[in-house]
């Protein structure tokens, strides 16, 4: 028999690594033939860490299993038995286009990726123009997924237009966002789709080198991509001639060091560059005068791990799901104090309120859910007033709010917004790049400004609003430029938070 | 005569040695950053001249870079680190007060060291397991949902 147990940093983080041993010992204690393969995770969180026992080719998941229920999943006894992972509703109701195979494969075998329709995509392009390729990704609608939306292919064809004999496609594995793990289970779970992406790109654009920047903070994930790159050079889909088309394309894995602001594509560049990771004013863009001055392609993990599914089942059907001008799946990851805590795939256009309270199931408290923070540090909190607003970028934009990186982080009825308020300043003094003076100084200022208030003192609100005012207006990049959004959302949908002292002072 | 292990000339060479192996590649200052810590828990800063001639960059250049950098450490840490998560999606599920209670134990701040020596504190901004926090690192193994009971467990496993 075959046993999956994940080898994903939440299965192990939760005990995934102990479960294993357990199951090589049990195994060996009851003379039974037993295959383990440390998967990806199928993403549902709060069942890891998920077990799955195959047998006659039929897949049972058991969960969450600790080291002592593993007998009982061996002999089949065991009371965490789920049945077939894939009828499990909040599996069930999903569309896993870039995540089909996380959780379901072998994630180092690369027989198991062709074998589920890996490297599809990739040979498709190379019986294509660069220019055909490009106008593929354009055609599906596919944007960047790592905050800003722009379209994918619009990125690659100035890339592919812009001439020069080197050009670079670096992929932003920063992943820095509070709420998020998305680049992190599939680098995790399916390292080979985000290559196979890689080489896509650099074969439409013509750039032969590639580069991860995957953030310290994820050494399972590094550990995977390295040893993923390994196998696909030297199974000839890395290299001098990417699977024998004469085209050459390699990659490398680069490690950040800590500092958020390194997921700011220019201040990445300048990271891998071995600078300081400054943000670079725009223009020029990255498009034509990027890594080393050359022309790059910089997109995030999940725009990047798209692209095969893309050109392995056309354009058009992937531009067939979503919502208005957001096109294709969205991996929302669910988290903070949520039940149901995990990651879902599925088109655009699910309403806030049906995420959080249907495939979510509430707060993880059992507590009314008082706000959610959707888009990361950098993004607003939303009440549940505006449960009501589908997931799209142009819809979140109308209420002021963005999808970002799609990490929805929910908080119960117990939490202090005007302390979310605090840390999101604070947050922003302590990753600033320091080069623009209302982000370095003016977070700083909004520490003190909402302690102040903190104190009773409202005389301060409207100079914490035009603070926000100057940082929105003065800041190069979003760090400076966003962090007004989880503030005076606080402010603006919980104004009882910032005057609670208040009116104790007044009394 | 070789110089003994630790003292300026042998981290100077061995810095030259671990260069000697990086310099080939395109931008490679943060690489022998990681590597320098890898081996010896921090960048000594025997290390930091060696680079600005090799690198043929400023002294001050390589110190900034250095610098901006919060994994990078000048100094030792203590032989166990830990880390624990203090961003947003942790926070909704009680990190503020494990931070607390973690300062309190240890008797020290964070970035700080406890009293006894044994444990270095460190904040860390989200590990990418905001669906199962409150989450930890502790000595580069990551740890979810992480409540008082579990915190107190691991603060003993490493100070024993
Ligand atoms: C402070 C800051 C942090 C960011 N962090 C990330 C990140 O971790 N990952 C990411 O893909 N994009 C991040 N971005 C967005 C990138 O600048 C850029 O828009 C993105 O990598 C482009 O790729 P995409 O078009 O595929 O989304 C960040 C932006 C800012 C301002
Ligand atoms: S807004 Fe902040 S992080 Fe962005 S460039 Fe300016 S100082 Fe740097
Ligand atoms: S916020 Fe703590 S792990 Fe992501």
């Amino acid at each position: 028999m075959k046993v999956y147990v994940p080898r994903d940093a939440a299965a192990r983080a939760l005990g995934a690594d102990e479960v294993a041993a357990a199951v090589l010992r049990e195994a060996k204690a009851r003379g039974l033939d037993v295959t383990l393969v440390r998967n990806g995770s199928r993403g549902m969180v709060w069942l890891e860490p998920l077990v799955e026992v195959e047998t006659g080719g039929k897949r049972t998941g058991f969960g969450p299993v600790t080291a002592a229920d593993v007998a009982g999943v061996l002999d089949g006894t065991s009371k965490k038995a789920l049945g077939p992972v894939e009828e499990l509703p909040f599996f069930k109701g999903q569309t896993r286009l870039t995540f089909a195979r996380v959780g379901l494969i072998d994630p180092l075998s690369l027989a198991e990726y062709q074998a589920h329709g890996g490297l599809e995509g990739l040979r498709k392009a190379l019986g294509l123009t660069g220019e055909a390729v490009v106008k593929e990704v354009t055609d599906s609608g596919l944007r960047g997924r790592g905050g800003a939306g722009f379209p994918t292919g619009i990125k690659w064809e100035t890339v592919r237009k812009a001439p020069g004999p080197q050009k670079y496609v670096v992929c932003n594995a920063d992943e820095g966002d509070s709420g998020t793990f998305a680049d992190r289970m599939l680098m995790e779970g399916d390292p080979f789709c985000l290559i196979e992406g890689m080489a896509i790109s650099g074969i439409a654009v013509e750039a032969s080198k590639g580069y991860i920047y995957i953030r310290s903070e994820y050494p399972d994930a590094i550990e995977v991509m390295s040893a993923a790159c390994d196998i696909a050079r030297k199974e000839g889909v890395l290299g001098a001639s990417v699977l024998g088309s004469g085209k050459a394309f390699d990659m490398e894995v680069r490690v950040g060091a800590g500092a958020y602001v390194c997921g700011e594509e220019t201040s990445l560049l300048n990271s891998l560059e071995g600078k300081r990771g400054i943000v670079r004013a725009k223009p020029p863009l990255p498009a034509l005068q990027g890594l080393f001055g050359k022309p790059t392609v910089v997109n995030n993990v999940i725009s990047i791990a798209s692209v095969p599914v893309v050109m392995a089942k056309g354009a058009a059907f992937y531009k067939d799901f979503g919502l208005g001008r957001s096109r294709g799946t969205i991996p929302l990851q669910i988290a903070g104090n949520v039940k149901y805590g995990g990651l879902y795939e599925t088109a655009f256009g699910l309403t806030l309120g049906e995420i959080v309270e249907k495939i979510g199931g509430g707060t993880h408290s059992g507590r009314p859910v008082k706000a959610v923070q959707v888009g990361g540090p950098l993004g607003a909190y939303l009440p549940v007033a505006q449960f009501d607003t589908p997931f799209g970028y142009e819809e979140f934009d109308a209420k002021g709010a963005l999808i970002g990186h799609a990490g929805l982080v929910v908080f119960d009825d117990s939490a202090d917004m005007r302390k979310m308020a605090r840390f999101a300043m604070e947050f922003c003094a302590i990753e600033s790049c320091g080069k623009c003076t209302p982000c370095r100084i003016g977070a700083v200022r909004g520490v003190e400004t909402i302690d102040r208030i903190g104190r009773g003192d409202v005389v301060a609100i409207p100079l914490l609003t035009d603070l926000c005012e100057t940082m929105k207006d003065g800041s190069l990049c979003a760090l400076g430029g966003f962090t007004p959004f989880p503030v005076m959302s606080a402010l603006r949908h919980f104004p009882e938070d910032f005057t609670a002292n208040a009116k104790e002072a007044a009394e | 005569m070789t110089a003994a292990p630790g003292t300026d000339d042998a981290i100077a060479r061995r810095t030259d040695e671990i260069i000697s192996g990086l310099i080939g590649l395109e931008g490679p200052l943060l690489l022998i950053f990681h590597a320098l810590q890898a081996e010896y828990g921090h960048v000594p800063a025997a290390a930091l001249p060696r680079i600005a001639e090799r690198l043929n960059i400023s002294r001050a250049e390589v110190h900034g870079v250095m610098s901006f950098y919060h994994d990078f450490r000048s100094h030792p840490a203590a032989a166990h680190v830990v880390k624990l998560c203090r961003a947003e999606a942790c926070q909704s599920l009680g990190a503020d007060q494990l931070a607390e209670r973690a300062q309190e134990k240890l008797g020290t701040g964070f970035h700080g060291t406890s009293a006894d020596g044994k444990v270095t504190l460190e904040a860390v901004y989200c590990l990418g397991l905001c669906a199962c926090g409150p989450a930890a690192m502790v000595d580069g193994k990551v740890v979810g949902r992480v409540d008082e009971a579990r915190l107190d467990q691991i603060l003993k496993e490493v100070r024993a």
